[in-house]
């Protein structure tokens, strides 16, 4: 050898620990003491969870089609949608309700998305974030062009994705990385580590001891953290984001947690993943941590918990209604699958169009 | 040996063409210990071994070019895409390379690779699961494109794929996946790539289908049977090369055709056999030929999909239509 021409390291975040308690000889951040923005935060994970909870039950009994399940990401998600500004621009893969719950977009809207309905992408907030991206990490680059506008622009916004560990294996993260190095682009970008694509385990993506360091090898400050603290991923996620508004380049954050449910709903988990991992993840996930966190704080008791649920519950239930409303009583009709295919209808459409909505009238047999 | 459904012949297709040859390997996204999403690929990888039924990185462009690679180099691969939707980012490898490597290398390599994905909606699946890009692929040169409508021809055409000579797209159609059981000997017989096949004769009309759109196209000329009118079916099968010879001598016959395709219309292969008619069949028609598509807007969301698909009453309409040409 004749010189090191670089090394590298990642460094792992953890502050509230397993047991609800601040890591032992761990310097915690001002943000665990930000104790409203905790109770709020935590206030919408519980939400979130039971909005999972009644969307899997909703396409169990045939209401609803495949689901993607967040179940065990609700700290991850929150926080990212947390760090973000109103104006930040978001671009999801497909579970991360939690964020985009935070930024507007209504649990209808998830529903009417998951039960076929393309109303559920007309967002009524968060108009300028991008849409559920099912194809894999196609999202990243979106965001770093979404984050070279801003800067063309001189607008000071951040473009933040989401790429699960089997995503993080796909060209586009990459690209994506490699374009945010070298244009300096306001851009953060979150490995969601759940530690399984579908039946693939975290180890049969590669054998590299992190998955941040994709973001180092492109030149980007890249970070771990244990993405069942809260207090953990909303730190990263702050600093990040103000890095990158303040011009100091793109970052990945890698946040570990594990995937509790299927897939999806179309999955059976059990087929290929041992009930004893599961029953470990269980021990590590994010909401009792919290709830242990703030009460050992002081500021969270049980009446609070029991009434955020009957809260909860009631949303949830107001949500799927209107949902089941409108797919119900108020369906598409066959024609809303040529709106929007232009910004003005082509004659050879408009022709089909109202072919459609004869056929509709006359009812198609299959 | 029980009937077996249309995914049972394509499992079983495999599991032959991996016994006898060693060379042939598969690969893709849950393919090995979750047996494939669909379970087309289920008790493979425990027969046959973990490197030889790889479970792959979620990567679609590293699945189709690696096979390009290991085709190169004296493997079989049979990569699979999880869904049609996702075998968009392999197209620079397919268009770019397996469809060419023959060729610009005056032969001196070869691309036998198959790649399998299920395609077509019809099953409530979620967005970017329910395109039919048949036309996409049967548009780039060097590429066979495969379709199977029936449990016998997923084992037959399948294996054929697998033992051909150079890159075949093997598109399976879903939502017939399980439609229909049939007796299937695994007797290690394929079936030709180069033909169609005529799945009812009949004198009146010719309705020409593939995949999924079978199952609307059969019935409709059962309602038609009802109305004393005998309707030709032809299944492509092979949608490239196209056998036109088949269709030709059967519109020959009939003077009038129908073709039904799920995907939408603009470009797509029916307007490539609409065409060879044109050609081969302009002095046996007695009335337009007719298509009958999907139509040309994005794939709707699984509430609206069947209203997106060409029905037996859209099929029908179109019939009656070059029928009442005379």
């Amino acid at each position: 050898m004749t010189h090191s021409a670089t090394s590298f390291k990642v460094d792992y975040y953890q502050f509230i620990g397993v047991d609800g308690h601040p890591v032992p000889g761990v310097k915690v951040p001002a943000v665990a003491q930000d104790f409203d923005r905790l109770k709020k935060l935590y206030e919408l994970m519980v939400k979130t969870r039971i909005f999972d909870k009644k969307a899997i039950a909703l396409q169990r009994t045939g209401k609803l089609g495949t689901y993607a399940s967040c179940l065990g990401h609700e700290a991850a998600h929150v926080a990212i949608g947390a760090a973000m500004r109103e104006e930040d621009c978001f671009a999801p893969m497909y579970r991360e309700y939690g964020a985009q719950f935070y930024r507007g977009v209504e649990m209808r809207d998830v529903l009417m998305y998951w039960g076929g309905d393309e109303r559920g992408n007309d967002f009524k907030k968060a108009k300028h974030d991008f849409a559920w991206c099912v194809p894999i990490a196609t999202q990243c680059l979106h965001a770093a062009g979404a984050a070279l506008a801003f800067k063309l622009k001189n607008q000071p916004r951040v473009a933040v994705s989401v790429v699960g560990d089997g995503g993080s294996s796909k060209g586009d993260f990459l690209e994506a990385i490699n374009a945010a190095s070298a244009y300096q682009l306001p851009l953060v970008l979150v490995i969601v580590n759940n530690q399984w694509a579908i039946s693939v385990p975290r180890k049969s993506q590669n054998s590299a001891a992190t998955l941040a360091q994709k973001g180092i090898a492109g030149g980007l400050s890249s970070i771990q953290v244990d993405g069942n603290d809260l207090v953990a991923c909303l730190w990263a996620m702050d600093e990040a984001i103000e890095a990158a508004r303040s011009g100091q380049g793109a970052s990945v954050i890698e946040m570990i947690t594990y995937r509790l449910s299927d897939h999806t709903t179309a999955d059976d988990a059990s087929r290929y993943r041992p009930d004893d991992e599961v029953d470990a993840a269980w021990e590590r996930e994010p909401m009792i941590r919290l709830r242990q966190y703030l009460t050992h704080q002081g500021i969270w008791n049980e009446s609070l918990e029991q009434a955020l649920h009957e809260t909860a519950q009631a949303e949830v239930q107001a949500a799927v209604d209107d949902y089941l409303a409108q797919v119900d009583t108020q369906p598409q009709p066959a024609s809303a699958m040529f709106d929007y295919m232009f910004d003005s209808l082509p004659h050879d459409l408009a022709e089909q169009r109202a072919q459609a909505a004869r056929f509709e009238d006359e009812g198609g047999q299959h | 040996m029980a009937d077996i459904t249309l995914i049972e012949g394509v499992t079983m297709a495999l599991a032959r063409a991996m016994s006898e040859d060693e060379d042939v390997v598969i690969l893709g996204e849950d393919v090995g210990v979750n047996g494939g999403v669909f379970r087309a690929t289920a008790g493979l990888q425990a027969k046959f071994g973990a490197e030889r039924v790889l479970d792959t990185p979620l990567a679609e462009v590293m699945i189709a070019g690696m096979s390009v690679g290991m085709a190169a180099q004296g493997i079989k691969p049979v990569a699979e895409a999880q869904f049609c939707g996702f075998s968009m980012p392999m197209v620079d490898q397919i268009m770019c390379h397996a469809g060419r490597m023959r060729n610009r290398t005056r032969g001196r390599l070869s691309c036998p690779m198959v790649l399998r994905f299920p395609s077509g909606g019809g099953i409530h699946a979620p967005e970017h699961h329910s395109e039919s890009p048949e036309a996409l692929f049967a548009h780039m040169p060097g590429i066979r494109v495969v379709t199977p409508s029936s449990p016998a021809r997923a084992y037959g055409l399948l294996l054929a794929s697998i033992r051909d000579p150079d890159p075949v797209i093997f598109m399976e159609p879903k939502r017939i996946y399980r439609w229909q059981k049939e007796h299937v000997e695994d007797d290690g017989e394929e079936l030709p790539l180069d033909v169609c096949y005529v799945l009812r004769e009949g004198t009146d009309i010719t309705l020409v289908s593939w995949g999924a759109m079978i199952k609307e196209t059969l019935a409709v000329a059962e309602q038609l049977k009802e109305r004393g009118i005998h309707a030709e079916v032809i299944d492509v099968a092979t949608i490239s090369p196209l056998d036109m010879d088949t269709i030709a001598e059967s519109v020959a016959k009939t003077g009038r055709c129908v073709i039904i395709q799920e995907a939408p219309r603009h470009c797509g292969v029916a307007s490539e056999i609409a065409a060879g008619l044109a050609d081969a069949g302009i002095y046996s028609l007695l009335a337009p030929v007719k298509r009958v598509c999907g139509y040309d807007t994005v794939m709707p969301l699984y509430r609206s999909e069947m209203k997106y698909m060409p029905s037996t009453a859209r099929i029908m309409a179109a019939v009656d239509n070059v029928l009442e040409v005379s």
